[in-house]
């Protein structure tokens, strides 16, 4: 996912927020990971807004894509410049209405936010982990949040909802604790990975490993993989946008320049912004990181794992209502893989509303401002809620 | 007048009838829901378990914002995805008349509803008749108000035509009423006397 953090236009706002953290798995009592590898201690940070009711039935638990964090809404300090990621979604009477839920936002495991991932310290070595953590899976990341929601004292969660590599998250909570979850909201995401979505996976770990800095993954102590990582990024952004929104936000405009300059400068509009956010990337994430998001999210096969290769088998372990939207210009999780699910659900006969939403903006398409959004999810949400308080 | 009678009354004439015949507590699948109202109304006042297909962005949205389960997508496609008598009640209103192919989406509703519901604009209505008769050119009418190169419907049906299609099909007619209104007129009234010629909808409940 891309950045596209601004204020809110209305100033509405869950105002200062705070990142915790949880720990958990001390050893002996690792957390065993789908590989079978142990990992413990496990930290997960998570952020909340809103507060837990009295039958503690208002619990909504956000996930994040690959580049996220736990801080979804609200500033850390007076003068932050962005609020969170998806501050134009969660605040006080927002989609996502932190006067009436209590909203969670968890980190991955995996992560370079504050969660256990391959830049932490592993306490056997005090050294980081680099290439040493072990290859997580979608379902350890879901694991571990339910730990997390264990500890906020949240039984029953009344939504899941999350977008992208979050959105598989979504997928993941409604199969594995199906009685926990009243609905799930699945956003531009999929079952399983095309083989286009791996190949764009890949081409952008190779940019970081063919990186000299990357160094096998040691490279806490030296300089890291800057060259590597951004370029990965800038495989993202591409995968992000659509051709569409390319043409209209860059068309074929130059930088700052009337001519060509007959160099390998960036003259293009598109090639400076990717430059841009390539660079803006290595500041705030890790290289190790990216590997093993983007494996865990090309590994992820809801079917195979719990359908043995049946989309229909999979989802009749589901009990949730779904809210299933994706994107019509979204070519990296294409509206024909939501469909896919929504059949998956319809045979099981699942609770599903489904809609494809006209969007310019590709991939994308989620994170922006979109007024549709904002009231399919709120409508969504007040029924869901209505259905277990009358 | 109570709030139950008031609702109702704001929902189109064909959609009030279809209400009536909907026991409570039931199943319901609406095709072509449109922006929810039937579905709404009979949640609220018939308690029952409804979700509805529509292919109209603007309108599944609306649908979803009220809380409605809604689903887009084309009716004839989407109707192959569920289960065998998944529903009590089928409906389809006012859209049969749009369907390429109404045998076999007669057959798909049948399939996974007990009873199905059909409404349409009846070709037969004496406008129609004398337009055609003393002008010569296709019909136009308030129920059908295209011309025969902009209409979206593209079947020509009478209350006698379903009626045989019904019997064609071996299904059953469990239920009929033809009524006089416009397509979207909340007012109307139903026909007994020659309901061929004088009634502008017809509405079916069918069974297998």
């Amino acid at each position: 996912m891309s950045e596209y953090i601004e204020h809110d236009r209305q100033g509405v706002s869950v105002g200062i927020v705070e990142k915790k953290l949880f720990t958990f798995a001390e050893p002996p009592d690792e957390m065993v990971l789908e590989n079978g590898a142990r990992l413990g201690p496990v930290t997960l940070a998570y952020e909340t807004y809103g507060t837990l009711n009295a039958e503690k039935s208002n619990a909504i638990l956000i996930l994040h894509a690959l580049s996220g964090d736990s801080h979804a809404a609200g500033y850390y300090g007076e003068k932050d410049e962005k609020p969170g990621w998806w501050d134009i979604m969660v605040g006080p009477g927002k989609g996502i209405d932190t006067d009436k839920y209590f909203v969670v936002c968890s980190n991955i495991i995996g992560s370079c936010m504050g969660s256990t991932g391959p830049c932490s310290i592993n306490p056997k070595t005090v050294q980081p982990y680099a290439l040493d953590f072990p290859v997580v899976t979608i379902g350890d990341m879901v694991v571990a949040q339910k730990r997390l929601m264990e500890h906020l004292g949240v039984e029953n969660i009344l939504c899941v909802v999350g977008g992208s590599i979050g959105g598989m998250q979504v997928l993941e909570w409604t199969v594995r604790y199906p009685n926990k979850v009243m609905s799930a909201i699945p956003l531009a995401t999929t079952t399983k990975h095309s083989a286009l979505a791996i190949a764009f996976n890949e081409v952008a770990r190779q940019a970081i490993m063919a990186d000299p800095a990357w160094n096998s993954g040691n490279y806490y102590y030296g300089p890291k993989p800057n060259l590597g990582l951004a370029v990965a990024r800038m495989i993202g952004h591409i995968t992000y946008l659509s051709d569409e929104s390319m043409r209209l936000k860059f068309g074929r405009r130059l930088q700052d320049k009337s001519d060509f300059s007959f160099n390998f400068d960036a003259d293009f509009q598109v090639e400076s912004y990717l430059r841009y956010q390539g660079k803006k990337f290595v500041d705030r994430f890790d290289a190790n990181s990216f590997l093993y998001i983007t494996k865990a999210g090309d590994y992820y096969d809801m079917e195979k794992q719990y359908g043995d290769g049946s989309a229909v088998k999979a989802f009749s372990k589901a009990a949730a209502q779904f809210l299933v939207v994706s994107f019509t210009s979204d070519w990296l999780y294409p509206t024909y893989q939501s469909k896919s699910m929504v059949k998956a659900m319809k045979k099981n006969g699942l609770d599903v509303s489904f809609l494809e939403i006209e969007a310019e903006w590709g991939h994308d398409a989620f994170l922006l401002p979109n007024e549709r959004l904002t009231t399919l999810i709120r409508g969504f949400l007040e029924r869901v809620y209505r259905g277990i308080t009358t | 007048m109570s709030t139950v009678e008031s609702q109702l009354n704001h929902m189109r004439y064909d959609l009030q009838i279809i209400a009536s015949w909907i026991d409570p507590g039931s199943r319901v699948l609406d095709l072509g829901c449109g922006s929810g109202e039937l579905l709404r109304f009979l949640i609220n006042n018939k308690q029952v378990r409804g979700s509805g297909i529509e292919l109209e962005e603007d309108k599944v949205a609306a649908c979803i914002e009220k809380g409605l389960t809604v689903l887009q997508g084309d009716i004839n496609a989407e109707v192959l995805d569920y289960p065998d008598l998944a529903f009590d009640y089928v409906i389809l209103s006012q859209t049969l008349q749009q369907v390429y192919a109404p045998d076999k989406l007669i057959r798909a509703i049948m399939r996974i509803g007990k009873k199905g519901i059909v409404s349409f604009p009846n070709f037969s209505h004496w406008a129609c008749r004398l337009q055609l008769l003393y002008t010569g050119f296709a019909p136009v009418t308030k129920q059908l108000p295209y011309q025969w190169y902009n209409t979206p419907n593209i079947r020509v049906i009478t209350i006698k035509d379903f009626r045989k299609f019904i019997d064609d099909v071996g299904l059953t007619i469990l239920k009929e009423v033809a009524i006089n209104t416009h397509s979207q007129n909340r007012y109307g009234k139903t026909i007994k006397f020659l309901p061929n010629v004088r009634a502008t909808y017809g509405i079916f409940l069918i069974g297998n």
